[in-house]
């Protein structure tokens, strides 16, 4: 069964960054993001974040934002995935 | 697609001239647009003007004001209120002559009542503010200086806060929070013109299929 959660980030991933269709199943786990990319910038990354609540059904509070969730693909799917609790 | 001016009704009861981005051939369905805001406003911008190219070919003149401090307006944004706002587009419709009217998004929150209304994608004022106070928890973030969303908030319902370099007034953030688009509106929802919605985007960027959706769509519905 595919991995819903890593599904629904790469989708987002590929709305928010504006990537071609299938080139965010390249990412891995050290893919960097946040720091990475000149595009992500607070205002996208709080628009990554709020879409991510909403598409994951999911609430992120401020205090849980760190660098190191937002730095790499990984980094991201393994918080999601905890938020999930999957 | 011209500039124009319109007069737009300041609240001492004079008027000030804001910009317009206009298609006007004296059609019989004149449509106001009333953009998305802030930063969703400039990803957009581009995405709105060609939905005006493609409505002007199905014969509809469109009509694209500012919002009194936003975009080309001089007045200053910190001294804006909704109530201003819902006034100004009111005033802008009325000038134009306007039969039917497109929110965009935020948009939504201040589309005239009186004349048929669609709205695409429309957003309440409490999930534009959260992101944006969350943009600005971030990048206080990033800069060392930690910043607690409750503390923002309270501060802005004082004095007014600074969000993603948007000056915004207390009164405006006070009253934007609670602004929800109007029911009955006629909506246009992103699953309708399929793929993501370009307001999602970290950077502005264009997609003449949704485009040419949106004005479909709208051409058979301002029909009605």
């Amino acid at each position: 069964m595919p991995d819903q959660t890593d599904l629904l980030l790469r989708r987002i991933l590929t709305d928010v960054l504006g990537l071609k269709p299938g080139q965010a199943d390249t990412f891995d786990a050290d893919t960097g993001l946040f720091g990475h990319l000149p595009e992500l910038d607070s205002m996208a990354v709080a628009g990554l974040l709020t879409e991510l609540e909403d598409r994951l059904d999911i609430i992120i509070e401020d205090d849980e934002i760190e660098g190191e969730m937002l730095e790499t693909y990984g980094g991201l799917r393994s918080f999601v995935e905890a938020k999930r609790g999957s | 697609m011209l500039p124009a001016s319109w007069p737009c009704p300041l609240p001492d009861g004079q008027a000030s001239k804001e910009f317009a981005l206009c298609r006007d051939t004296s059609r019989q369905r004149r449509l106001l647009i009333v953009p998305a805001l802030f930063d969703e406003g400039n990803k957009l911008r581009r995405f709105t003007v060609e939905v005006m190219r493609r409505l002007d070919a199905a014969g509809i003149d469109t009509f694209l004001p500012d919002l009194p401090g936003c975009n080309e307006s001089v007045r200053p944004l910190h001294e804006q209120t909704p109530a201003i706002w819902i006034e100004s587009m009111a005033a802008a419709a009325r000038h134009f002559g306007a039969t039917h009217v497109l929110a965009i998004r935020g948009g939504s929150l201040f589309a005239p009542r009186f004349l048929p209304v669609v709205h695409y994608a429309p957003v309440k004022g409490a999930a534009i503010l959260r992101q944006m106070l969350r943009a600005r928890v971030l990048a206080s973030r990033e800069s060392g200086n930690e910043e607690n969303r409750d503390t923002l908030v309270e501060q802005a319902m004082a004095h007014g806060i600074t969000l993603a370099g948007y000056p915004l007034g207390a009164e405006f953030f006070r009253n934007f929070d609670v602004l929800t688009p109007a029911p009955e509106a006629d909506v246009i929802d992103q699953t309708e013109i399929g793929g993501s919605g370009l307001w999602l985007r970290a950077e502005p960027d264009e997609n003449p299929a949704q485009a040419e959706c949106l004005a479909t769509i709208l051409t058979r519905r301002i029909r009605q």
